[in-house]
C-alpha cells in the first residue's frame, strides 16, 4: 500500500498542476465579452483606415459598426474563433485579419523572424569563437607581449587610473 | 515670391553641383596648390547653398502668411483663417514643402559641417563632397519633380483648402522638424563613414567625430518618435500611442540601427574591434532613413500617414540603389583597411554583451522591416495582400525587446575584456533582489490599488509580458542605481564629500558613461509605461443629460453638451464630470471639430493624467437624438512613457557634455610630508 502511494503521488501532483493550469488558462475563455474583445483585436477595420477593428474611431466610419455587430452576433451564436475569422475572410478578404495566418505562404511571415534569430545567434557564437581563437596581435618594435599575472597587475592599475 | 523661391532653389542646385564636382576634383588632384584652392571654393559654395535653400524656405513661409493662393502648394495646404503657427507648419505639411524642408535641414547640417572643417580639413572635405552628392538629389527633386513653387492653374481662388485637420495641433509644429532632423542627420555620419572609407582614414578619430553627430541625430529622431506618439495619443483619439503603421516603423528602424551603432562604436574606440560592422551600421541608418521616406512618398505600402502616391517614389528607388552600389564599391575596395586589432578574451565581458546587444537591435530592425514589406511580398508571391498589424509585431518583437532589456541590465555590470563570475554575482545580487521584490509586489498587491496591480502572469500571455517588462525594467533601474552608488561611494571615501555630491562629480567625470546610464534608466521608465497597456479598459456609451458611465474606479456623469464656432472650425463638445469614490475630482470636455475650409472632422480627446493611469475621453459623434457618443479609456501608467522620454533626452544631453577633468593627485614623499607638518605651539 505504502509503495503504491509512492508511485501515484507525483502523478497526482502533476494532474492537479495540469488541472489548475487548465483552469487558469481557460478562465474567461468562454465569456462572450472577452471573446468579442480578443477576436475584435485580431481583425482590421476595412474602411482603409488601417486600424484594428475595435480601435477604429472614425466619426461616421462606414464599416466598423456593421463589422462589430457581425462579430457580436457570431460570438453570441457560439461560433468558434476560427469559424468567425473564416467568415470575415470570406466576406471582406484576407486583409481583414490583423496578422498573417499560419497557412500557405503566410507562414513565411512567422518563420523569417525565427530563422533570422537562429542564424544571428549562430553567427555571433561563431564570431565570438573565432575572435577568442585569434592569435594575439604582434607588437611593433620587438616588444614582449605581456601575459598572466603581470597583465592583470597592469589592468588593475589601468582600471584604478581610468575609472572610479 | 514664387519667382524668388524658384530662383533660390535653382541657385542652390547649381551651388551644390559645384560643391560636389569641384570638391571631388580637388580631392582627386590633391597636393596641387591650384586644386586645393578649388577645394576651398567648393567648401564656400556648400556654405552659400544653405543660404539659397534658406531663402527658398523663407519665400514659401512668407507666401503662406500672405495667403498667396497663386502657388498651388499654399492653396492646397493653407487657408486665410489658419492660425499663425500652423501657417508656419505649412512648410512641411505637404510633399513638396516637406522635401524643401528636408533640403533645408540637409543644407543646414552641411553648413555646420563646412564651417567646422578645421577639425580635420581632409576628412571634412570628403564628408562635404558626399553630403553635396545627397544634397544634389534632394535639390533635383524640389526643382524638377516636386516643386513647391508651382503655380495654380485656372482662376484665382479666394481661399485655400486648409491644412490637414490632424496637423492642426501644437505638437505638429515641433514633431516633423524633430523627426526630419533625425532622418536628415543620419546623412552626416554616413558622409564621414564613406569619406573615411574612401581615404582609408587611419585611427579612430573619424569615429569619435561621427559618434557625436550620430548621438545628436539619434536624439532628434527619438524626440520626433516620442512627439509623434504623444500626438497620436492626444489627437487621433483611438486611445493608443503606437500602431505599428509602416510610417511609424520607418522612423523606428533607423533609430534602432543608430542605437546599435552607439553601443558598438565603443568597441571600436576602446578595442579597435567591429570596424566593418560599424561601417555597415552607419550606412544602414542612413539607408533606412531614406527608405522610410521612400515608403511614405511612393505609396507602395498602405499607411495612415502616407502622402499621396506620386512619381517621386521612382527617384527614391534609384537613389537608394545608387547609394548602395557606391558604398559597396568602396567597401569592397578598401575593406582590408578595416581589420580588427584585438581578440576577444572572454565570453563574459562587455564586448560580448555588445555583440549580443547589436544582434538583437539588428534582428528587431529586420523583423520590423520584414513586417513592413511582407504585404507587398505576399502580393507579389501569392497575388493577394495580407495585413501585418499590431498582433504580428507584438508576438515577434516583444520577446526580442525583453532580451534586449535583460542585456541592458546585465551589460553595465560586465567589465571590458573579462569579468569574473564572483564579481558578477556580487554586483548582481541586490539589483536582482529588488527586481524580484517589485515583481512580487505587482502580483500580490490588490487590484483596487491600481489596474496594474494584481496581474497574474499565468492568466494571459499579455500579463506575462507586462510583468516581465516590469521585472526587467526594475532590474535595469536598480543596476543603474547601484552603478551610481558604487562609483559615488568610491569618490565619497576619497574626498569625504556626501554621497549625492560624489555621484554628481562622478557623472561630471565620465559624462558619456553615466549619461548613457541615465538613458538606460529612461528606457526602463518608458517600458514600465508600455507595460500598462496589458490592462487597458474601454467602454462606449450614448450619454444624455445626467447619464452615468462607470469605468475602472471612475464614475462619469454627462453634465451638458454644446456647440461652438470660430473662423477656422465648428466644434461639438460634451461636459463630463468625473467622480471617484463619490467625490467629484475633475471635469473633462472631449470635442469633435469640423474644419470649415476642408470640411474634415477631427476628434480632440480630453485626458486626465495621473501617475497611476490616464482617463481618456473621446467624443465619437452624436446619436439620432443629438446626444454625444462618448468612448472612455482607462490606460494605466501612460504618463511614465513621456516622463521616461524626458529622462532619455536628459541622459543624451548629459552624454554630449565634455568630461570634467579628474582632479590631479600628487603623491607627496613621506620626507616632504614630515617637513611640511604644521608647527604647533611654540
Amino acid at each position: 500500500m505504502k509503495r503504491m502511494k509512492k508511485i501515484y503521488k507525483p502523478k497526482q501532483i502533476l494532474h492537479c498542476a495540469l488541472l489548475t493550469l487548465a483552469v487558469f488558462a481557460l478562465a474567461g475563455a468562454g465569456d462572450p465579452a472577452t471573446r468579442f474583445n480578443e477576436i475584435g483585436h485580431q481583425l482590421m477595420c476595412i474602411c482603409s483606415c488601417n486600424q484594428i477593428l475595435l480601435e477604429c474611431n472614425h466619426v461616421g466610419c462606414p464599416a466598423s459598426d456593421g463589422m462589430r455587430n457581425e462579430l457580436m452576433a457570431a460570438v453570441s451564436r457560439g461560433d468558434s474563433d476560427s469559424l468567425v475569422e473564416q467568415s470575415f475572410v470570406q466576406k471582406y478578404g484576407p486583409t481583414v485579419l490583423a496578422a498573417p495566418t499560419t497557412a500557405g505562404f503566410d507562414r513565411a511571415a512567422w518563420i523569417f523572424p525565427i530563422l533570422t534569430f537562429g542564424v544571428g545567434v549562430i553567427a555571433v557564437v561563431f564570431v565570438v569563437r573565432a575572435w577568442k581563437n585569434r592569435p594575439t596581435p604582434a607588437i611593433a618594435g620587438g616588444l614582449r607581449p605581456i601575459r598572466g599575472a603581470e597583465l592583470e597587475q597592469f589592468r588593475d592599475q589601468a582600471d584604478k587610473e581610468t575609472d572610479v | 515670391m514664387a519667382f524668388i523661391g524658384s530662383f533660390a532653389l535653382l541657385l542652390a542646385l547649381g551651388l551644390a553641383v559645384y560643391c560636389f564636382v569641384a570638391g571631388l576634383l580637388s580631392l582627386i588632384f590633391q597636393g596641387d596648390h591650384g586644386w586645393e584652392r578649388m577645394g576651398e571654393t567648393a567648401r564656400r559654395a556648400g556654405v552659400v547653398a544653405f543660404v539659397a535653400v534658406f531663402l527658398a524656405a523663407v519665400a514659401l513661409v512668407v507666401s503662406a502668411f500672405r495667403d498667396d493662393f497663386t502657388i498651388a502648394y499654399i492653396f492646397h495646404h493653407s487657408n486665410r483663417a489658419l492660425p499663425g503657427p500652423f501657417k508656419f507648419a505649412t512648410l512641411w505639411s505637404g510633399q513638396e514643402g516637406s522635401l524643401l524642408f528636408w533640403s533645408l535641414l540637409l543644407a543646414g547640417y552641411g553648413f555646420v559641417l563646412r564651417l567646422r572643417y578645421k577639425t580635420d580639413p581632409r576628412l571634412y572635405a570628403y564628408a562635404s563632397v558626399v553630403l553635396a552628392g545627397v544634397q544634389i538629389f534632394f535639390l533635383l527633386l524640389v526643382n524638377f519633380a516636386a516643386n513647391p513653387f508651382g503655380l495654380l492653374e485656372g482662376p484665382l481662388r479666394a481661399d485655400g483648402s486648409g491644412l490637414n485637420p490632424l496637423l492642426q495641433y501644437p505638437e505638429m509644429v515641433i514633431h516633423p522638424p524633430m523627426l526630419y532632423l533625425g532622418y536628415v542627420g543620419f546623412t552626416v555620419p554616413f558622409a564621414f563613414a564613406l569619406g573615411a572609407l574612401i581615404m582609408k582614414y587611419p585611427g579612430e578619430k573619424w569615429i569619435q567625430i561621427t559618434r557625436r553627430w550620430t548621438m545628436v541625430t539619434w536624439a532628434f529622431l527619438m524626440g520626433g518618435i516620442f512627439l509623434g506618439s504623444h500626438w497620436a495619443y492626444s489627437v487621433l483619439g483611438w486611445g493608443g500611442y503606437w500602431g505599428w503603421d509602416p510610417v511609424e516603423n520607418a522612423s523606428l528602424m533607423p533609430w534602432l540601427v543608430g542605437t546599435a551603432f552607439l553601443h558598438s562604436v565603443m568597441m571600436q574606440e576602446k578595442r579597435g574591434m567591429l570596424k566593418v560592422w560599424n561601417m555597415w551600421l552607419v550606412f544602414a541608418s542612413f539607408w533606412l532613413a531614406i527608405l522610410g521616406t521612400f515608403l511614405t512618398r511612393s505609396g507602395i505600402i498602405a499607411s495612415v500617414h502616407a502622402f499621396a502616391q506620386s512619381s517621386i517614389g521612382t527617384w527614391f528607388a534609384w537613389f537608394l540603389g545608387i547609394t548602395f552600389v557606391v558604398f559597396l564599391y568602396f567597401f569592397v575596395l578598401n575593406s582590408k583597411h578595416l581589420k580588427s586589432e584585438h581578440k576577444l578574451e572572454s565570453l563574459i565581458s562587455r564586448e560580448s554583451s555588445f555583440l549580443f546587444n547589436n544582434l538583437l537591435f539588428v534582428l528587431l530592425t529586420l523583423d520590423v522591416l520584414w513586417g513592413t514589406w511582407f504585404p507587398k511580398i505576399s502580393e507579389l508571391v501569392q497575388g493577394n495582400k495580407v495585413t501585418v498589424g499590431g498582433p504580428f509585431y507584438n508576438r515577434v518583437a516583444i520577446p526580442v525587446a525583453l532580451l534586449l532589456l535583460l542585456l541592458t541590465a546585465v551589460g553595465p555590470l560586465l567589465a571590458w575584456r573579462k569579468t569574473s563570475f564572483e564579481s558578477l554575482k556580487r554586483n548582481f545580487l541586490w539589483p536582482t533582489v529588488v527586481a524580484l521584490a517589485v515583481a512580487l509586489f505587482v502580483i500580490f498587491t490588490p487590484q483596487r490599488w491600481g489596474s496594474i496591480f494584481g496581474m497574474k502572469p499565468w492568466h494571459d500571455i499579455s500579463y506575462f509580458y507586462s510583468l516581465m517588462t516590469i521585472l526587467l525594467s526594475a532590474l535595469v533601474a536598480s543596476t543603474v542605481a547601484s552603478e551610481f552608488y558604487r562609483g559615488g561611494r568610491v569618490i565619497s571615501e576619497k574626498t569625504g564629500q556626501g554621497i549625492f555630491a560624489s555621484m554628481v562629480q562622478l557623472t561630471h567625470r565620465n559624462t558619456r558613461r553615466y549619461g548613457g546610464y541615465v538613458v538606460h534608466f529612461g528606457v526602463a521608465i518608458v517600458l514600465i509605461g508600455f507595460s500598462g497597456s496589458a490592462v487597458n479598459q474601454e467602454k462606449e456609451m450614448e450619454m444624455g443629460y445626467g447619464d452615468k458611465m462607470t469605468i475602472g474606479n471612475y464614475e462619469l456623469v454627462c453634465r451638458s453638451y454644446t456647440q461652438d464656432e470660430n473662423a477656422n472650425q465648428f466644434s461639438e463638445w460634451a461636459i463630463i464630470d468625473v467622480y471617484q469614490g463619490g467625490q467629484k475630482i475633475d471635469t473633462l470636455t472631449p470635442q469633435r471639430l469640423i474644419y470649415k475650409a476642408s470640411q474634415q472632422p477631427s476628434t480632440k480627446p480630453d485626458i486626465r493624467s495621473t501617475f497611476k493611469e490616464d482617463l481618456y475621453l473621446v467624443y465619437e459623434g452624436q446619436n439620432d437624438k443629438g446626444q454625444p457618443v462618448i468612448k472612455a479609456h482607462v490606460n494605466p501608467m501612460v504618463i511614465w512613457i513621456w516622463i521616461g522620454a524626458w529622462v532619455m533626452a536628459l541622459g543624451t544631453a548629459l552624454a554630449l557634455v565634455e568630461n570634467a577633468p579628474a582632479p590631479v593627485t600628487v603623491r607627496v614623499p613621506k620626507m616632504v610630508e614630515r617637513i611640511a607638518q604644521p608647527v604647533t605651539g611654540d
